[in-house]
């Protein structure tokens, strides 16, 4: 128990510690906007592999609508602040509300598919999500909503991003949590054993909007501008991509390949299109040589790298 | 622990090291040195509208070069850094960030979209770098809607939205006599809502009325619908306010059915590839205003549309003439300025007047918009030919 | 009466289009259950290859098409090869990844080698409108083209999957490929013959569209991809002859929708079929439920 205490104590430390450094180096203009930019979109992305590894990895859902539930986060948000003038945190909840209820009403008919057919539902309804907001004068249509002020910054994005990955990981190792890895892992099995499947896909699924509408909220008010083009099935894709390179089923693993695909996209950006060729041939060989991903199931943690053969029971599940 | 895991662990290690270790190189190297002047161009290099990009791109370029082969500007030659916002506005924040914060320029070029254009333009505002925009024709790309006041630092050099649908509005009631009109819009694009907005506004005042408002998607194959549709309700006149690689596909597809009503359009009809997507005999009874004439004797429009064909091998479009006019736009502030300060810079742009570019004589409003004339061009068997030339508005 | 026949020709030879198309989707899936994402940039390959035919080494209508269908045909076997079998009995989501990525490459690739302009075709028929039962119908010849292209095309198909010995195999793969594998037939070889029939009829498709509305681009394949595959998925994923009901459906449905009601809404229309259709009959209009067997 005192172990745990201190473990957690030391991450705590480790955590202030990092938010401090980026954060002195930040104002003091040593990082430029331009990292700062990148570096809030890492932290977007962190939080956007991470809940969707909670409904792919996790749950084993295969769902490509993320992009939808973030579009959702994002405007509502942007309508809360922009058009109603409201605080940016009350912005932030309610835009991960509203994606949520969208999980739930989304989820409960769509998730009785499995597979294939659940990853194309949640596709279309992305896709759909989008037609709706090209379609709404009230929020610019095509031009979409301009103007929004910038209220993110690394603090907000990193607390959120911490917040996101304590909820998720929290959830995981719950009871509820392993009811999910169960149904992954045999859905069948799951329900014979009493486990009430559709109840815990949909919960799983409503807090992997959730936070989706959260990282749509904190982009929104990141880039000026939102447009419905923002949010098509690309960007589920790009998610996506981080998920599975970074590992199914592994917390740490999307939190690195979030960071480490934001920086790849960064640094081959004077490349255009060859750009896309490189982050395309990336997939494709990563997809070849490491289909699990970088990390599998595994969790990476310091404890493992330093003490070997000690098992620990920190985020592990398998 | 596996094997694998290790080795992953290990090369995860190794990457933040060296995202740590290219973050600092990178911050040291962008000291600037004295006898160059970098420009940023920022444009859709990939991406949806990576057309309008690639061909303002070349323009740019072909100013540019044209310049530094002349000696350059205040004694120093310009560097154009490209930058691909991947048609995306996001995208377009973060590259405007980064030649801004990174690369140091003093200047912005492009992008080509109004929406990028908006998107970019927070950027340069914040950071008070001069922006000049060659295609962005979005009265809400100079002007902050909510404020309504003038964006300082952004440019154009092009005529606005409101301007050319109103143009084509008073052509087709007072010339073609017209009483009746559907307009066929782009839902994707600003600058087509804009066009088709004010020319409605305007052929109705004049006494018309626009029957119906159709609309379709950019990157759109299929169009016959649509056009079955419209040919149903009988029309005097089709505005369609949209780029060429959709209008040519609509106005052979219209013909192709037997549509042979007079067909209207704005700017973006203004294409070599017209020609090849519609073909010649789809291509009459079409009129459209635009910023210049390729046929115009005028020496500047041929040198330009000469040099252009020597060096990229096509005809230029009007997405590359803008530009080439937007970077000459601002070699001028430069001069007039005699400085590379950035504030100098847009000082001088908006004292502007009577630049003589390849799209007209230019002079910047108070609105920052281009203040030029207009042409309206008759396409006969593809040929263009001059209607009439509407006097600076 | 005579606007809604003509919708309806408009809206079938785009779907004919569609049909093709999503034939290869459902082939693909029926025998990999794999949704090839890199199907569309294929159509696309197809398109630019029937392009360089006919206008740089001015072949006619007939060579240019085969030759576009051998292209498309090699690149499809060869991206079975390098990028997917080496995943098949990997987890389905890095096969879709890998999918999406040869997608982005083709795409991208086109865009780098081909540059992002539009390109024209050349008018190989040239445009005739012929007119029957007084006007009532009319119909351009391009049109009959793609009508009798498609139909011999579908019944080529159709010849092949009931009357050939490797149509056979590629039936009995699609229903259990562990059992095909040990009835002796060789499943890899199936698989390529698969691939390289999609996307033949993928390329054929690229060509007729080339045709009838002359202007290919890089990225051309990135819609009719996915309306295809709604299609597809329309008539019953892995199906045949839902493929080709299901082309044609969805062709006449975006007809009418731009037709009768408004063209804004065409796209959003096509993914709520998808999504009605997945939620009320996720098999499809063809497909049999299948109980899951624990």
């Amino acid at each position: 128990m005192k172990q745990i205490l201190k473990n957690r104590l030391l991450i705590f430390i480790g955590l202030f510690a990092i938010y401090g450094i980026i954060q002195i180096l930040l104002s003091t203009s040593i990082l430029n906007d331009y990292y700062e930019i990148n570096i809030v979109l890492m932290g977007i992305n962190i939080i956007l592999a991470v809940s969707l590894n909670l409904i792919n990895g996790f749950t084993g859902q295969f769902s490509l609508g993320h992009a939808g539930f973030m579009s959702i986060g994002a405007y509502t948000s942007a309508i809360i602040t922009y058009k109603l003038g409201l605080p940016f945190p009350l912005a932030i909840l309610v835009g991960g509300i509203a994606a949520g209820i969208a999980g739930i009403l989304i989820g409960i008919p769509s998730l009785r598919l499995k597979g294939d057919y659940l990853a194309i539902t949640t596709l279309g309804f992305g896709e759909i999500i989008r037609v709706i907001f090209l379609n709404t004068e009230y929020v610019g249509g095509a031009s979409g909503l301009s103007g929004i002020p910038k209220y993110t910054n690394w603090t907000w994005v990193f607390w959120m991003a911490v917040i996101t990955i304590v909820l998720i990981r929290n959830f995981i190792n719950s009871s509820y949590g392993r009811c999910c890895v169960a149904i992954r892992e045999d859905e069948t099995a799951a329900e014979s054993m009493g486990i009430n499947t559709t109840f815990y896909k949909t919960l799983a699924f409503t807090i992997g909007a959730f936070f989706a509408g959260i990282g749509g909220a904190l982009y929104a008010h990141n880039f000026y501008i939102i447009q419905p083009e923002t949010f098509n099935f690309m960007k589920s894709f790009d998610i996506l991509t981080m998920v599975v390179l970074g590992g199914l089923g592994s917390i740490t693993g999307s939190i690195l390949s979030a960071i480490f695909l934001t920086f790849v996209y960064a640094l081959l950006q004077d490349y255009a299109a060859l750009r896309m060729v490189i982050y395309s041939l990336l997939l494709i060989v990563v997809m070849l040589f490491r289909p699990e991903g970088l990390m599998g199931t595994k969790e990476f943690s310091l404890k493992k790298l330093f003490k070997k053969g000690e098992k620990s029971n920190e985020f592990t599940l398998n | 622990m596996s094997k694998s895991f290790k080795f992953t662990s290990f090369i995860i290690a190794v990457l933040m090291i060296a995202v740590i270790f290219s973050g600092c190189s990178k911050s040291n190297s962008t000291s600037t040195s004295s006898d160059t002047i970098k420009v940023g161009a920022l444009f859709e290099l990939t991406g949806s509208v990576a057309t309008y990009g690639t061909s303002a791109l070349n323009g740019a370029k072909l100013y540019i070069d044209e310049v530094n082969k002349n000696g350059g500007v205040l004694g120093k030659k310009i560097v154009l850094l490209k930058a691909d916002n991947k048609s995306q506005s996001d995208e377009s924040i973060n590259q405007a960030t980064k030649l801004i914060q990174q690369d140091k320029v003093i200047a912005i070029l492009g992008p080509s979209t109004s929406t990028n254009t908006i998107a970019a333009s927070s950027v340069a505002v914040q950071n008070h770098i001069p922006l000049i925009t060659g295609f962005a024709t979005a009265v809400s790309v100079t002007v902050d809607p909510n404020t309504n006041k003038v964006k300082n630092e952004i440019f154009r050099a092009c005529f606005i939205d409101p301007y050319q649908g109103s143009v084509m509005a008073q052509f087709a009631s007072e010339k073609l006599n017209a009483k009746t009109a559907v307009v066929y819009m782009d839902d994707k694009s600003d600058y087509s809502k804009g066009l088709a907005q004010s020319f409605k506004d305007q052929f109705e005042k004049l006494g018309g009325k626009v029957i119906d408002t159709e609309a379709y998607v950019a990157g759109d194959q299929d169009f016959k619908a649509t056009l079955t549709k419209i040919k149903g309700l009988n029309p005097d006149v089709i505005f369609i306010p949209g780029y060429y690689q959709e209008t040519g596909k609509i106005a052979k597809q219209a013909r192709d059915m037997g549509i042979n009503t007079p067909l209207l359009g704005g700017d973006g009809w203004d294409s070599p590839d017209l020609l090849k997507i519609a073909g010649a005999s789809a291509l009459n009874n079409v009129y459209y205003s635009n910023h210049f004439i390729s046929t115009d004797p005028d020496p500047t429009v041929q040198d330009f549309i000469k040099k252009y064909k020597d060096a990229y091998g096509t005809e230029p479009d009007a997405s590359a003439a803008l530009v080439y006019d937007a970077a000459g736009m601002l070699v001028q502030a430069i001069k007039d300025a005699n400085s590379t300060e950035p504030a100098k810079i847009i000082d001088a742009l908006s004292k502007l007047k009577d630049f003589k570019g390849v799209t007209g004589t230019i002079t910047i409003n108070s609105e920052h918009n281009a203040v030029k004339s207009a042409v309206i061009i008759e396409l006969k068997d593809g040929k263009q030919n001059l209607v009439e030339k509407v006097a600076a508005q | 009466m005579k606007t809604f026949i003509e919708q309806l020709i408009n809206g079938l030879s785009l779907g004919s289009i569609y049909a093709l198309i999503a034939l290869g989707y459902t082939m693909v899936y029926g025998i990999m259950k794999l949704i090839n994402f890199a199907h569309g940039d294929i159509y696309m390959v197809g398109a630019f290859t029937g392009f360089f035919a006919s206008t740089y080494f001015h072949l006619g209508f007939i060579p240019s098409l085969l030759l576009a269908m051998l292209v498309s045909l090699l690149l499809g076997v060869t991206i079975e090869r390098v990028a997917y079998r080496p995943l098949r009995n990997k987890s389905k989501i890095s096969i879709l990844i890998t999918a999406i990525g040869v997608s982005l490459l083709l795409e991208n690739g086109g865009i780098i080698i081909l540059s992002p302009q539009v390109r024209t075709y050349p008018q190989i028929f040239k445009q005739h409108m012929y007119s029957f039962f007084n006007g009532i119908i009319t119909i351009s010849n391009q049109q009959i083209v793609i009508f009798v292209v498609s139909i011999i095309m579908m019944v080529g198909l159709q010849i092949i999957i009931y009357k050939t010995k490797m149509g056979k195999a590629m039936r009995a793969v699609s229903t259990d490929a562990d059992a095909a594998k040990l009835m002796g037939v060789n499943v890899d070889r199936t698989v390529s013959f698969t691939f390289a029939i999609g996307s033949a009829l993928a390329a054929v498709a690229g060509v007729l569209v080339g045709i009838y509305y002359n202007s290919i681009d890089p990225l051309m394949g990135i819609m009719p991809g996915l309306k295809a595959f709604i299609a597809a998925v329309l008539g019953g994923i892995g199906i045949i002859p839902g493929a080709m009901v299901g082309g044609l459906l969805m062709g006449v449905i975006e007809a009418l929708v731009s037709g009768y009601g408004s063209s804004l809404y065409r796209d959003g229309v096509s993914f709520a079929i998808l999504i009605i259709i997945l939620l009320i009959k996720p098999t499809g209009l063809f497909g049999k439920n299948v109980r899951e067997k624990v």
